[in-house]
């Protein structure tokens, strides 16, 4: 079965409020939260990262029609940390992809909705992932085919930090500055934590902004958390066409808004049951401290 | 020596790289060579795309040696050279797909179909994406290059995908059929190609060619010969051999390896004595297989996988490694010959 388009029940547009924007961060952590419970199992760290990069893409910058979800001019996504897609899914019944009550199934048997998002069942996903490092191949392949098809639309791709081992990143961010995909935007979840540790423990990535640009990239650096860098940054994207590739390395913290999960290696898949989930529920619902984690420099 | 491969005695492998063969090569440098008769890959696409928009052609570093350079100096704005990163062009074709190309993936099937299994099966197989993988220099076809360029596995690996059609080209017309044919079809292809001068076994590309129909290309009842790719111009070859000696064979050109054309092995089995599978590849995986999985609900009848044994395979020139695993059409024909004796292995 595939998921089919709905009624939109939330405006998506440029001009919105980081207080709106702010509440649909707090909606995709919650909704992570509860459908993990359904599931029994949950990528809650590596999504909490993403809440902010995510809505900002989703309700403020992709040139999207819900209602037209195949328009073939609309802005490309592809998460290639597909281990994220539990938080993407309320995004797009949210935005009116689908009916949301289509969630209540997460990961049940026959359930459009898997721990990794399938471009088959789910409406509104542009491409399947799961397999890490493929991704930003797939943003490379997207943004040929926009330039054979002479349109102007932008193709964005999410980036685990912890996938940025994977070589074929690599050849992909080759091929992007060699055949100048100007449309194409990378935007790197750097939270600092793959799942045996931090990155520059297990195998590391620094000097990040180094190395896309000595691969023919523009770069920007940003709090991935902070939704005045995030929209700055991406409403500053050069115009789309022949030209460098763009990254924005967005500093993110793991499991970003629930305290025992910031920097905990032990919450990048969990299950929240009984009295913890309340309490995590609660803590999401006052809405986001200070952080209490720092990537170890 | 090889009756297939006859012109490979010396193995003068310039074709390998250049797409030419040395046997009509100026001595001038930067001389353009004229390339190999078969290897239609580059114009038959470049004729399709003249009328098809949709067709998109990559490759990694192969443009010479496949004549996908063909393409690219028709229709440069759809061409795309890789570099040496075929897992990038696999996934990027699989991108393009999910955007309405049709884009064909070309190099060697030792890096085409082995090394890319897993984008092959995620990316495109997965999301069901019109993918065209073009695997040519298959088999043991780069002799004496060895194990790292030679493809044994890649059909047992590609015919477990689920949703990917796998099918080998016997020559140059059977090609463009496979090629005119792909352009209707919804989901990946995975297309298995010799070293581009595999004989003519078509005068003309089959008007009724279709993925998972197999065609009868002889009529007899002691022994159904069922071969694919390459192997079919030197089984054909058996046959005759084997009609000398007042044996009559049934020979099918089993293109499809994916789906399986289930119909003809059960007439086969039904109405020939003897059933043998002729394969360029590792007889664990590949046709030889595939046709047994199909036998197993037959009624018993002698049966043998005719192909490389679980091993990697020597170093050689192709003629001699084709003569070594008696793939020519002496080789073929003694081993149909024990089978018909009772020589099971």
């Amino acid at each position: 079965m595939k998921t089919e388009t709905h009624t939109p029940n939330r405006q998506q547009g440029r001009n919105i409020s980081t207080d709106f924007l702010a509440d649909r961060a707090k909606f995709v952590r919650k909704e992570t939260v509860r459908l993990s419970r359904i599931a029994g199992a949950g990528h809650y760290s590596s999504t909490f990262s993403a809440a902010e990069l995510l809505v900002a893409l989703y309700y403020a910058k992709l040139q999207i029609k819900p209602l037209e979800p195949d328009w073939p001019d609309r802005d490309r996504f592809v998460l290639s940390k597909g281990h994220a897609a539990i938080g993407l899914y309320p995004i797009l019944a949210d935005l009116g992809f689908y009916d949301a009550e289509l969630l209540d199934q997460y990961t049940r048997f026959g359930s459009p909705f898997g721990d990794h998002p399938d471009m088959k069942k789910v409406t509104g996903v542009d491409f399947s992932s799961g397999s890490l490092g493929h991704g930003l191949s797939v943003g490379v392949g997207l943004a040929l085919a926009a330039r054979m098809q002479a349109r102007t639309h932008r193709v964005y791709c999410m980036l685990g930090d912890g996938e940025l081992a994977e070589g074929q990143i690599w050849e992909a961010a080759m091929s992007a500055a060699h055949f100048e995909l100007g449309s194409l935007v990378v935007i790197v979840d750097r939270n600092g934590l793959c799942i045996d540790g931090t990155t520059e423990d297990v195998m590391s990535v620094e000097p990040l902004t180094d190395r896309f640009e000595s691969f023919g990239w523009k770069t920007r650096r940003i709090d991935g958390h902070n939704f005045d860098q995030i929209i700055e940054t991406l409403d500053a994207l050069p115009p789309a066409g022949v030209g460098r590739p763009t990254v924005i390395i967005a500093d993110t913290i793991k499991g970003r808004g629930v305290e025992m999960m910031e920097g905990a290696l032990n919450w990048h898949v969990g299950n929240l049951e009984g009295e913890d989930y309340d309490v995590v529920m609660a803590e999401l619902d006052a809405g986001l401290k200070p952080p209490t984690w720092e990537h170890p420099k | 020596m090889s009756d297939t491969f006859e012109d490979d005695a010396s193995q003068d492998h310039a074709d390998f790289f250049t797409g030419v063969g040395s046997a009509h090569k100026t001595t001038e440098k930067g001389t353009p060579a004229k390339r190999m008769p078969a290897f239609i890959l580059g114009e038959e696409l470049a004729d399709l795309a003249d009328h098809d928009p949709r067709i998109a052609v990559m490759t990694a570093d192969l443009a010479s040696a496949n004549r996908t350079v063909e393409f690219k100096d028709r229709h440069p704005e759809r061409f795309f050279n890789f570099g040496i990163a075929e897992k990038n062009m696999v996934t990027a074709a699989a991108g393009m797909a999910a955007s309405g190309q049709v884009p064909f993936a070309a190099s060697f099937a030792s890096f085409l179909g082995i090394l890319c299994a897993e984008q092959i099966r995620t990316d495109c197989a997965y999301p069901n994406l019109p993918v065209r993988l073009v695997a040519h220099h298959s088999g043991i076809s780069m002799g004496f290059y060895g194990t790292s360029h030679h493809s044994l596995e890649d059909l047992g690996m590609m015919r477990t995908i689920a949703g990917l059609t796998v099918v080998c080209a016997t020559d140059a017309a059977l090609l463009r059929s496979i090629l005119r044919a792909s352009m209707d079809h919804p989901g990946p292809i995975y297309i298995r190609l010799g070293r581009g001068r595999d004989p003519d076994v078509y005068d003309a590309p089959p008007s009724d060619f279709a993925f998972g129909k197999a065609i009868r290309l002889r009529e007899g009842k002691d022994i159904t010969l069922i071969a694919t790719g390459a192997e079919v111009y030197p089984t054909l070859g058996a046959a005759e051999k084997l009609a000398a000696k007042g044996i009559q064979s049934r020979v099918l050109d089993m293109h499809t390896i994916s789906p399986l054309d289930g119909d003809q092995i059960r007439a086969a089995a039904a109405e020939t004595d003897a059933i043998l599978t002729i394969e360029e590849h590792n007889i664990t995986g590949g046709l030889g297989s595939a046709v047994a999985e199909v036998l197993v609900d037959c009624d018993r009848l002698p049966f043998a996988r005719h192909g490389v044994p679980d091993e990697f395979a020597p170093i050689g020139p192709p003629a001699a490694l084709y003569a070594h695993y008696r793939l020519d059409s002496d080789g073929i024909t003694s081993r149909a010959l024990e089978l018909l004796s009772g020589k099971r292995k």
